[in-house]
């Protein structure tokens, strides 16, 4: 077997861009307000997302004081509780790892990765942000009205969302509607960016199959993102208009505090399609883009090819693709038509399958790698580990009979924390290890770094892994207090606390994340243009951070594909992208 | 739902098809100077087309989900179908007629003509502001006939559906405005043949989502 | 080298953690042992793989740590691995569904023969029906529902004359008897499920979902509401008791039906008067109170509550606490009234009695007190009238000291912790929110300043 063959070299003209093509920034607002350069913008995003998803995270840990010590803090009232959990989720899964993934990561990585000077739109991707910072800004006004901002858990299922028993049912679920209905326009504009800068942006050379799988997942999750952000739209417009105008698409005949609504014969369960044909596909929108960066980082830092790479794609595209006809597992006891179970739960299963390959392949690319143990590596190694825990018991709430025990028990949040909090949050800390030096031209501190991998690995670990056998025991979600019980034994609250305290201990930590994220900024060791030493376009730039147009003069041209690691008879243990082959010398191997 | 499953089936296979044939048989690890020469596989038309296309994916997503809600909905016992009022079918040779300006337009701006352009922008404008008076009107008479949309989902739906409908008429206004200006202030014909050509696009297909619509509320 | 050592430790300890703690399924009260086979089944596919994948990991960082000298293998694939692998996880998977979907099937068809029982969800109490001697359960609709129809019954229904009507978060089952719950929710999204039985389902309002399970273990086991209902998500709990056939149609029969219900006479205040004469001595010939003797005002507060503590007196549900001394004190009083009748004529009379606002004595806080009261006014209403479909008494313009008292007995679990006190535990619970003393006299504070804007809208 031989792995390298290459055809004559002949000489190819690079591809120039005319200055006047690119846009220039005039005053100081256009070059860092309303800045048209992708990577402003990404930083723009990245900043908004991280402010408001510490603001999620604070919100946690105030659930946790209530859950692991009932009765001692007084602030936290029932209505402020579920106010709290509807916002962390809200936030989290889509004003932080939506906005963060595709419009902080997607932003910076694509016009780089690929080879462009930036966005095909750079108009439109400005204007993205600007619409997203003001879906955040509604958000976070809808918790400063009268009655605070809802309380109906992230689903926001009605009756319950626009119905008096909630806390934030007026105003509250109002603005939370529009501003997820701003959020989408913004994010539609930012993902046809995207798209269509992966499918026409790329350089000469970069073909889709040599594109690192950093931009398969990116361009995947975005895919998905823009079939299915529709359906909350959807969902949210009809819900806006049942709250508002008082049509009944959602809300059947009910009684509230004891009064009789004016709504008849409308339907939840619709809602609740319409949510989860958004909501599944959300849950791949946030673990594509983990799944492409964590593949870099292994194959970087393992000095090895990604192992089965045309596999890893297509495992990319296929879990996309099943991630539509998957949704109704997240309702086996909904109340919908339970024969809809047998599909639900074999489709669901089925996904597995890729899922599986991916982390397969993760791993056998470990296998007889060059390991260097920096901290991107660890945090993509601490996401393996993560991932196949939490992929795991997925196993357990997919199949429709475990469900039913399992479903709406402390054994859902652990298993999707374990699979969507934290396994993608470790990529996002592995992510920015990585790409900082790129941003910024500095290292991040890497002892700093290693205890913020250590106690945010075993932290939350400690979290979630006991948390399954609340669940298992029986202990609900969503309740503010579970007091006295028969069925649970006492000893379940002091588990409660321990998690607490864990909780506790891995919030405080990300302020060391914090503190070397500020600090290495001016202070941080100089990492030159290509410290880790990698193959892939973004760290081939003539500058670092890359300056506008990313570039200089001309595009790079690519020869190969992004994993050309430890080539037999290469001089070097990497051949970056745009690195000519050097006409049948060593690098060279004959086909046998 | 089915209906919405199975358009996003069938955009999801379109893509995967697509990258089927790009990447069948394909040994990226395999470096090739030749591939160089060519191109990277992106499509030979401008980014604004395709960008295009893209969206018109989502915007047909965002109404099958809507038709599926529809759907789902309509099942449900208290269903009362409401009277399409007449002048919708008035409105709908309006938009159909809107489209064929654009579509004289955009023959116009191929063949460099660019009095043909102006006057088919012209026309088409302002016919799909006929179109959206219309509608409005259609709103009001049935309103006045005591349709209100908190009365029955049918109705909802109704104003539900046309609104977005109008919505997105609106949006291609916008961009139908932009494209006037230019041209009114004198450009050569090459200069908006591509704005022509994508507003032609999008009229069409909101065309197409019209007659879908306006089905689905005749034959329900 | 830490890392692999993590990982080892963090998979050994797992793995002992799965097997010594004290923390897993509960006893299994029900025929679906089937569910936890398959739990099991689950476990120890995805329990091999876990191990497996997580120590080869931990090994590969090992053995392949970095190495100047040396370098990577160059493997981009291997086509034969891969389907191996590929398919393995597939057989895996297949080993986890098929059972799974066995299961579900018999899930999703109950019995035929299966004994019918409706449980209704409402914010935040549940109440049940049984269809009676014909078997078949009447016509409801959400939009008959009223407080003197809280199950939303047609009168005019012929089916629904001898629907059993248990108005009661507690229900009782037959042991051995495969029972089809039928759910229907008349509020929002609610959820049925007793963790030893194994089976849940959502109630959604507007529609009839159902589960089925035969109790195979006698015993009182907790039903909780598990889907997200709003405030009192926390608070909605009911009782499910399993008992013998023959002492499960005992507590039947001793049941209501709805005929009987429609049948019964409404107090009569003239009847109640002369019982009264006995209330005067404490509560005031105007059931003003009287804080001396500690008897709260009676005047104003909602007829459906002060019968049901009447009942709760005379049955020993209240008053019986050792620590509740005025509660002891009202107890043989209530045993005067000899049965329904006399307490129903009884309430009626003092719905007679001029409302005069009570005297203010407690002091507090009053702007913290508002805050806490944000909690309260979901239940007991924003100007503190009460709401009778969420079981919440006035409190507005009653007897301040005693709504102190109650709050500490509540939160002691000196009131609202007997076994038969079916909405005594809610107030419990929310109750604990009250940090301390002071908070209580705020908020009582607070409540002393509530105006009830429409009296008679309130009653």
């Amino acid at each position: 077997m031989a792995y390298v063959a290459h055809d004559e070299t002949a000489y190819v003209a690079p591809l120039e861009v005319e200055e006047e093509h690119l846009y220039h920034a005039k005053t100081w607002l256009g070059k860092y307000v309303f800045c048209q350069d992708a990577k402003v913008i990404a930083i723009q995003y990245a900043c908004t997302a991280m402010g408001i998803g510490l603001v999620a995270l604070v919100f946690s840990l105030i659930m946790r004081l209530q859950l692991g010590f009932p009765n001692t803090f007084a602030f936290i009232a029932p209505e402020d509780y579920y106010q709290y959990v509807t916002m962390h989720g809200m936030i989290m899964v889509i004003y932080l790892l939506t906005a963060l993934f595709l419009g902080g990561f997607g932003n910076y990585l694509i016009p780089l990765m690929v080879g462009a000077r930036d966005m095909v739109f750079p108009y439109v991707n400005m204007i993205s942000f600007w619409v997203y910072f003001l879906a955040v800004l509604i958000l976070v006004a809808s918790m400063f009205v009268p009655g605070g901002a809802t309380g109906s858990g992230w689903t926001l299922y009605p009756p319950q969302a626009v119905t008096s028993g909630t806390p934030g049912s007026d105003l509250g679920i109002i603005l939370m509607l529009v501003s997820l209905i701003v959020f989408i326009i913004g994010f539609t504009m930012g993902g046809l960016n995207y798209v269509v800068t992966v499918l026409q942006g790329r350089t000469r050379g970069m073909t889709l199959m040599r594109m690192p799988l950093t931009i398969w997942g990116i361009f995947m999750a975005t895919v998905l993102a823009l079939l299915a952000f529709p359906a909350l739209l959807v969902a949210c417009i009809m819900m806006l208009f049942d709250k508002i105008i008082g049509t009944s698409f959602f809300m059947p005949a009910v009684i509230s505090m004891g009064e009789q609504l004016p709504h008849t014969g409308g339907s939840p369960v619709l809602f609740e399609h319409l949510f989860w044909f958004f909501g599944h596909p959300e849950v791949y929108i946030v673990a594509l883009p983990a799944f492409g960066i964590v593949s870099d980082l292994l194959s970087t830092h393992a000095r090895k090819t990604i192992f089965g790479y045309r596999m890893m794609v297509w495992a990319i595209v296929v879990i996309g693709g099943l991630s539509f006809i998957v949704w109704a597992h997240h309702m086996y006891v909904s109340g919908m038509n339970p024969y809809f179970g047998f599909f639900f739960a074999t489709t669901t299963l089925i996904i597995a399958i890729p899922t599986a390959i991916k982390v397969y392949n993760w791993v056998l690319t470990l296998w007889h790698g060059n390991i260097r143990l920096n901290v991107p590596m660890m945090f993509a190694i601490g996401f393996i580990f993560t991932f196949i825990n939490g992929g795991l018991t997925g196993l357990f709430l997919g199949n429709v009979t475990v469900d039913l025990p399992l479903s709406d028990t402390y054994f859902v949040v652990a298993h999707f924390h374990m699979v969507m909090a934290v396994s993608p949050v470790l990529v996002v800390f592995g992510a920015i290890y990585h790409w900082y030096p790129k941003m910024t031209g500095r290292m991040l501190n890497d002892s700093l770094g290693k205890v913020h991998f250590w106690i945010t690995f075993l932290g939350t670990y400690a979290i979630y892994y006991p948390m399954h056998y609340l669940g298992f025991l029986g202990l609900p979600r969503r309740y503010y207090a579970m007091g006295p019980t028969e069925f649970m034994p006492a000893s379940a609250q002091s588990l409660n606390q321990f998690i607490t305290i864990a909780a506790l201990v891995v919030g405080a930590a990300q302020l060391i994340f914090l503190y070397n994220l500020i600090t290495s900024y001016r202070n941080g060791k100089e990492s030159g243009d290509n410290p880790w030493e990698s193959t892939t376009l973004e760290w081939q730039t003539a500058e670092t951070p890359p300056g506008h147009g990313n570039f200089g003069k001309d595009l790079p041209l690519v020869y190969r594909w992004a994993y050309d690691y430890s080539v037999p008879g290469a001089p070097s243990d990497f051949l970056p992208q745009n690195l000519p082959p050097q006409g049948g010398s060593a690098e060279g191997i004959k086909e046998d | 739902m089915g209906i919405s499953v199975g358009i996003m089936f069938f955009i999801m296979a379109v893509v995967a098809g697509w990258l089927l044939k790009q990447s069948f048989s394909t040994r990226p690890w395999i470096a090739r100077t030749t591939i160089v020469e060519g191109h990277s596989g992106s499509f030979p038309q401008p980014s604004a087309k395709i960008g295009l296309w893209v969206f018109l994916a989502v915007v047909t997503s965002l109404f099958a989900l809507f038709i599926s809600a529809y759907t789902t909905r309509m099942e449900l016992g208290d269903w009362r179908p409401l009277p399409e009022p007449p002048l919708l079918w008035f409105n709908t040779a309006i938009l159909i007629l809107s489209s064929i300006a654009l579509q004289w337009a955009r023959h116009s701006a191929d063949s460099e003509e660019i009095g043909g352009v102006r006057k088919g922008l012209a026309a088409g404008g302002l016919l799909t502001i006929g179109f959206m008076i219309g509608q409005l009107v259609a709103w009001q008479q049935l309103g006045d006939l005591g349709y209100h949309a908190s009365s029955n989902p049918a109705n909802g739906f109704f104003y539900l559906i046309t609104g977005l409908h109008g919505l997105h008429m609106l949006g291609g206004l916008v961009a139908w405005g932009r494209t006037s200006i230019k041209v009114w202030r004198g450009c050569e014909p090459a200069e908006v043949r591509l704005s022509v050509e994508l507003c032609t696009a999008y009229w069409h297909f909101l065309l197409v989502i019209w007659f879908v619509l306006f089905g689905l509320m005749l034959s329900t | 080298m830490p890392l692999v050592i993590a990982l080892v430790l963090l998979v050994i300890g797992s793995v002992v953690f799965h097997f010594m703690s004290p923390w897993f399924l509960t006893p299994i009260a029900s025929h679906w042992d089937t569910v936890d086979v398959t739990i099991d089944i689950t476990f120890w596919v995805t329990g091999v793989v876990f191990v497996a994948i997580n120590l080869f990991m931990a090994y590969a960082v090992y053995k392949f740590r970095y190495n100047k000298d040396r370098r990577s293998l160059y493997e981009p694939e291997n086509k034969k691995l891969e389907w191996w692998l590929t398919g393995v996880t597939a057989l895996g998977v297949a080993a986890m569904l098929t059972p799974g979907l066995f299961v579900w099937a018999d899930f999703v068809t109950p019995p035929e023969d299966a004994m019918i029982v409706e449980a209704v969800g409402q914010q935040w109490h549940w109440s049940y029906r049984f269809p009676g001697k014909d078997g078949v359960l009447g016509i409801v609709d959400n939009g008959a529902v009223t407080d003197d129809n809280p199950f939303g019954m047609n009168p005019d229904d012929p089916n629904g004359q001898d629907d059993i009507l248990i108005a009661s978060p507690e229900v009782h089952l037959p042991l051995g008897v495969p029972v089809k719950a039928l759910l229907r929710s008349k509020d929002v999204l609610h959820n049925f499920t007793v963790t030893q039985f194994r089976v849940k389902m959502d109630l959604v309002p507007g529609l009839v979902s159902y589960q089925w399970f035969t109790p195979t273990v006698a015993g009182r086991y907790e039903l909780l509401c598990e889907e997200l209902c709003g405030i009192g998500h926390h608070t909605m709990r009911g009782h499910v008791v399993v008992e013998e056939p023959a002492a499960f149609e005992a507590w039947l029969d001793a049941q209501p039906t709805y005929a009987e219900l429609l049948a019964k006479a409404p107090g009569d205040a003239a009847a109640g008067a002369p019982l009264y004469a006995v209330c005067t001595a404490c509560h005031g010939a105007q059931g003003e109170g009287n804080p001396l003797l500690n008897a709260p005002k009676l005047a104003g507060q909602g007829a459906w509550y002060m019968k049901r503590q009447l009942e709760y007196f005379k049955s020993g549900v209240r008053g019986s606490h050792e620590l509740d001394v005025f509660g002891q004190q009202m107890a043989p009083m209530a045993a005067v009234l000899a049965d329904e009748t006399a307490i129903n004529n009884v309430v009626a009379y003092i719905q007679t009695l001029p409302d005069v606002p009570a005297i203010s004595t407690v002091m507090g806080d009053v702007e913290h007190g508002e805050d806490i009261y944000e909690t309260c006014a979901y239940c007991h209403a924003a100007d503190g009238s009460g709401i009778q479909s969420l079981n919440a008494p006035r409190q507005a313009g009653m007897s301040d000291w005693y709504l102190v008292t109650q709050l500490k007995n509540f939160k002691q679990g000196i009131r609202g912790q007997h076994p038969d006190d079916g909405y005594g535990p809610q107030m419990g619970l929310m109750a604990n929110i009250l940090p301390d003393d002071q908070a209580i006299n705020d908020l009582v504070a607070y409540i002393n300043t509530l105006e009830i804007k429409d009296a008679e809208a309130s009653e």
